[in-house]
Order: C-alpha cells, then structure tokens, then sequence
C-alpha cells in the first residue's frame, strides 16, 4: 500500500469524493489556489473554479451557503482557514446546521462537512493555534470527526461527505506533513462514532486524538523499556463518542489518563472522565487523570511559553509513568 | 376620485400581468391570513395556546411578493411574521394551526418550534429558526446551488429591518452580489425591531441603498400598495432569471400588533400612531381598488368573510382535537434514522 501525508490523505478524499459524485463541492477562502494550508492544491485545475469556489472572507456565509446548497441538495465541504476563525461562523453551525432535522422533524436535512484546521505547530500564537472542538462539543445534531493517521484522514472525510448530517472535521495541522502512513488504493471509509486501538496494552490507558496519540504512542514505545505497557485509545470521532470502546479501554488496565490539547476545563476529556466514572467506577484501581494545555486563553508566541504550554512526548511519558505507579 | 375610467383603473394590475381572477385570489389570500392571525391571538389570550406573534399590517405585500414568484418553482425562506406568504405559496390554515397548536401533524415542525418558524419540504418553503438573518446566507447557498445545477429559479428571502443590521444579512447580500446569483432579498420595513424605532435602528439611511454597496439593485415600495410590490418583485425576478443578479426589495410597512403576544407595544408607541397607520392598511386599499374596478362589493366581502372564517372555524377544531406527538418522539431525528 503506498504511504501518503496526512494532508494528502485529506486532499485526495476530497478529490475522489468529487470524482465520484457531482454534488461535491468545495467553498472557503483562498480554496481555488490550493488553500493557504495546501489542502485543496490541484482540485481547482481538475473540477473548475465553480467546485473550488473562493470566497469572500466571510465565515459565517460560507457556512451559512454551504447549508443553503446542502439543503437544496448538494454536498458542500465549506473549509474555515483556521479553527481560530470558526467563531463568527458558530451560530450558522450550532443554531442552524446542528438544529435543522430536528427543528423541521425530519422534513430538512443538512449534510454538509465544515473543514477546520486546527491546533499548534509552533509559531502560531493565540489565533493560528487554537482547540475550539470543546465549543461545538456537547451540541446534539452535530457529528465530530478528528483524525491523528493518514488512513483515518482520508477514511474519516470520505464518510462525512457521505454522511446525511452535519460534520466538522477537525484536522491537526502539525498532522499535515509529520504524520505519514500506509492508505489502500481502492474507496473505503473509517466510520463515523468509531474509536480505534492504536496500541495494545495492559499497565495504562491513554484516551486522546489528533497530535496527541503520536505523542502518547512516542511515550509507550519508551515507558515498553521501563517496563510499563501502555494502551493507547484514539478516538477518532469526538460525537458520538465511541463508548463502549472507552469503556472497554478502561477495564483493560484500570488506569486512564485523558490526554488532549485542547483547555482542561469543559474539554472532551471532563465528559470521558464522567462516562467512565458513571459507567465503569468498578473497573477502575487508580483516579481518572487528565493531562492537558493549562486554563489560559491560548498559547502565546515566545518559546518559552510554548514549550511550557503544549504537550509533548516527555510530559505524556512522566504522566503515564505517574499513574502506572499509583 | 382619482378622475381615472373604469377602465384605466382596471389597466393598473392588468398592465402589471395580473389577471382580474388573479388580484381577487390576492385579496382572498390577505384577508384569510388577517382572520388566522386574529384567531390566533384570541386563542393565545384564551390560554389555548402558548404563543403568537402576528403580521398584521404586512399582509398586502406579502401577498403581492408571492404571486410575483414562480409558486411551482422558486424557493422560499420567509420569516416569523409571512403568514400571509406562506398561505400564498399553498401552506394552508389548518397547518398553520396544527403549528399554533404545536401538534404532531404540524408539517413546519411536528410541534417541535414556535409558530411562525416556517418549513415545508413540498411547498419549496426552507425550514427557518429565531435568531434573525441567519436565513439569508442560506437563500444565497439555495441560489448558488441551483444555478450549479442548471436548474432556473430564484430564492426569496424575507426579514424585518431589525434582522438587516445582522451580519448575515451583510456577509449574504455581498456573496449574493459577487456571483450575480438569484436572489430577491425582501425585507419588512415594519418600522420596529420589538421596540426599537426605525430611527434608533437603521438612523438616517434606507435599507433598500444599501444594495449599491453590494453592486446589485435596491428598491424601495409602499408595503401598503400590492400592486406596485408585486410589480417591483416580478422586475426583481425577471431580473434575476436574466442573470442579472440579485435585488434588495425594502417594503415600506407597519406592524399594526404588538411584536408577540408577550408585548405591550404601548409601553413604546402611542395608540395614535398605530390607528393612523391602520387608516392606510394595505388590505383595506386593496379592497377599495378592488371596488373602485367593479370587481368587489359588499355582499362578495360578507361571503367571504363568511368563508375565510368557516376555514378558520374548522381548523382551530381539527389542531385542537389533533394529537401531540408522543413522549419518546423527543428523541427521534437528532440525526438521520
């Protein structure tokens, strides 16, 4: 099986998605030259700029055109250029896209997928950088993809362009270019509300997704020469989450720590951490942990506060290496 | 009068395209919404039902605004006060009060919404919620992918004046205008945003010029007077079929009721000003042309008061009698099943 980016995984869902059904489209700002982050390079030159449609910068009528059309039929994947301007665009995802079967009981639907690169990759300060999953989190009628792999990438967008509701796609952008894996040839898709085993272990559970399961994988390959065996869950989709597969993750060790980059307080983690106490107390021999970017507004630019605030392997390692003691 | 023959007065709707059964049918449509709404304010006050909110006053041009559309193919996004509107587009009385009712067989939404938050896959009409504007970045996403797939038609949006100082108004007209797309933006000018005056909203300036910042047509039409909104909305669609992108329609009307039944309008305004505006009521002016053109009497008017009200009569019956939907239909269509 050819290895392919992360980013490529994403581009050439895109391409195939459009390849294989008309209805596809693209809108965002700067699309048509390839995006400022090169998702969408080359797509313009194959379906025309009337399927990789520029934008005005505008977030919320992106989102609020992509339902429109998705409405009247079509397949719109509306990119924001980062996470961070997902905000003027959040009362056209939570009030209208979340709410659009349910208000109309079923008359309307809105299958459209909302592209949103997001976290850190060093240098990008408050608004180049931000987690906002924890925003739309917790909001029913929306559906919460975020992959860590290449093949989930490229499996995940597949099935939220085929998806009959509304699916943000959260995609890592340090993700992009340093994750890199193995993807068949031939159509398939990862399902929507499916967790994955992305390591086996029986000392500690680590729950996380995006960047995040690299560096949790990093540290189990150096706590397996210590001597601690560490399981590694990725959760792939944010809503619904995949609870029996959280659930199973933690009897399998009886040590959970949640790891995630997005802000502590109210992140995805705090509502795991309740799944777990609520369904599976019994199973457990240690405190549910957590280990995320400290409660400040976001990360700032020097290196200094960067390195204090993101995660890395080292604090991934020490924190699982804290519970497997416990 | 006016000093005009029978008819040249009669030329006036059929220079316009409007055939003598079609201006009756017209004024039907307006005095059956008036009634519904009346109903449905007494219901609210009797206690049968839990909320209104009324578009009394703007139903002349709401009217007109309809029977300038393609019926069979344009879409709609109209907003909480288009009952009128709707009716003209083929929603009927007794599905208006199955919403009022909040009653399953309610087809806007299975008595999930408030009334007046239209949606009905059949009739074109998309469904709609409270915040105000976000609506019309989805007529310009209707729009866009109708032109995509070829199919010719235009989207119709409506909204008061409040709603036009939304962003979504802003971000839509101007996506709308940078792909000529088309768009009939229509926005109610009903002088109040619950409120707040047109003069605390909007200041000195006209909605309808603020078309020319997005490059597109904006007019501005007496609300109370159909046949020039009709004429101004069929330009606007001839317009748009044309390729010639979208128009800004500002309708020039007054809400006659309080902003909902939870209001007391004259905490705001005073009883004079409101009974001023009545005097200039768009459907008493329709009648009174209608009238002045031979086409209308009294004895028509009383049969059709007669009528609209066994309509209003029958319905109120059918959505009182109808069920609720069941406890556990809370949870169905979160997502598709």
């Amino acid at each position: 099986m050819p290895v392919i980016t992360y980013l490529e995984g994403i581009r050439s869902a895109m391409r195939e998605e459009m390849e294989r059904d008309p209805r596809v489209f693209v809108l965002g700002e700067d699309v048509g030259k390839g995006g400022v982050l090169n998702a969408t390079k080359g797509l313009r030159d194959l379906f025309g700029e009337d399927r990789v449609l520029d934008t005005p910068l505008s977030e919320s009528a992106i989102v609020g055109v992509a339902i429109g059309a998705a409405m009247y039929g079509l397949r719109p994947i509306a990119e924001m250029q980062f996470a961070d301007f997902i905000f003027p665009a959040a009362n056209q995802i939570i009030s209208e896209a979340a709410k659009i079967r349910y208000r109309s009981n079923n008359d309307w639907s809105c299958p459209v997928v909302i592209r949103a690169p997001y976290g850190a990759t060093g240098g990008g300060s408050l608004y180049h950088s931000q987690c906002p999953e924890s925003v739309f989190f917790g909001t029913p009628g929306l559906k919460i993809v975020a992959p860590s792999t290449a093949f989930d990438a490229k499996g995940l967008l597949k099935a939220a362009v085929r998806d009959d509701d509304p699916v943000l796609y959260f995609e890592h952008k340090k993700c992009y270019l340093s994750v890199s894996d193995e993807v068949p040839d031939h159509d398939y898709e990862v399902p929507i509300g499916k967790a994955d085993v992305k390591r086996e272990g029986t000392d500690v559970t680590v729950i996380t997704y995006g960047m995040t399961v690299h560096y949790a994988l990093k540290a189990a390959d150096v706590l397996a020469k210590e001597g601690v065996d560490v399981h590694v869950l990725d959760l792939r989709t944010l809503q619904p989450l995949d609870r029996e597969a959280i659930l199973e993750a933690t009897a399998k060790t009886g040590k959970v720590l949640i790891v995630h980059e997005d802000n502590k307080t109210g992140g995805v983690g705090a509502e795991i951490a309740a799944l777990i106490a609520e369904e599976a107390f019994d199973e457990l021999d240690a405190p549910i942990r957590r280990l995320c970017p400290p409660d400040v507004p976001a990360v700032a630019i020097n290196p200094v506060a960067e390195s204090f605030f993101l995660l890395n392997p080292d604090k991934v390692a020490d924190a699982i290496r804290d519970l497997a003691r416990y | 009068m006016d000093g005009l023959s029978i008819d040249q007065r009669l030329l006036r709707h059929r220079a316009t395209g409007l055939t003598d059964e079609q201006v009756l049918s017209m004024y039907r449509t307006m005095v059956l919404a008036r009634l519904y709404d009346e109903r449905a304010h007494l219901l609210q006050r009797a206690g049968k039902v839990p909320f209104h909110i009324s578009g009394i006053g703007q139903e002349a041009a709401q009217v007109a605004a309809a029977f300038a559309l393609d019926r069979e193919r344009d879409w709609f996004l109209p907003y909480y006060r288009d009952y009128a509107f709707v009716l003209a587009v083929g929603m009927t009385v007794r599905e208006l009060m199955l919403a009022l009712f909040a009653k399953a067989e309610d087809p806007n939404s299975g008595g999930r919404q408030m009334p007046g938050h239209f949606g009905c896959r059949r009739l074109r009409i998309v469904t709609g919620s409270s915040p105000v504007g976000t609506q019309v970045p989805h007529a310009v996403g209707v729009a866009l992918a109708a032109r995509m797939r070829g199919d010719e038609l235009v989207a119709f949006v409506s909204f008061g004046e409040g709603a036009s100082n939304q962003g979504d108004f802003h971000e839509g007209c101007n996506f709308a205008g940078v792909h000529r797309l088309p768009v009939i933006f229509f926005c109610e000018n009903n002088q109040y945003a619950i409120s707040v005056p047109y003069s605390k909203q909007v200041g000195r300036a006209r909605i309808a010029d603020r078309a020319v910042g997005y490059g597109f047509t904006g007019v501005r039409v007496d609300g109370n007077d159909a046949l020039e909104v009709y004429r101004v909305v069929r330009e606007a669609r001839e317009r748009a079929i044309a390729g010639e992108g979208p128009t800004l329609v500002e309708v020039m009307t007054y809400r006659l009721a309080p902003h909902s039944t939870a209001d007391d309008d004259l905490l705001y305004r005073t009883r004079e000003e409101i009974d001023e505006h009545r005097a200039r009521d768009g459907i008493v002016q329709f009648r009174r042309y209608l009238t002045e053109c031979g086409l209308w009497n009294d004895e028509k008017e009383q049969a059709l008061l007669a009528e609209a009200r066994a309509v209003v009569d029958e319905a109120t019956q059918y959505a009182d009698r109808a069920p609720y939907p069941r406890p556990e239909d809370t949870l169905r269509h979160v997502y598709a099943e």
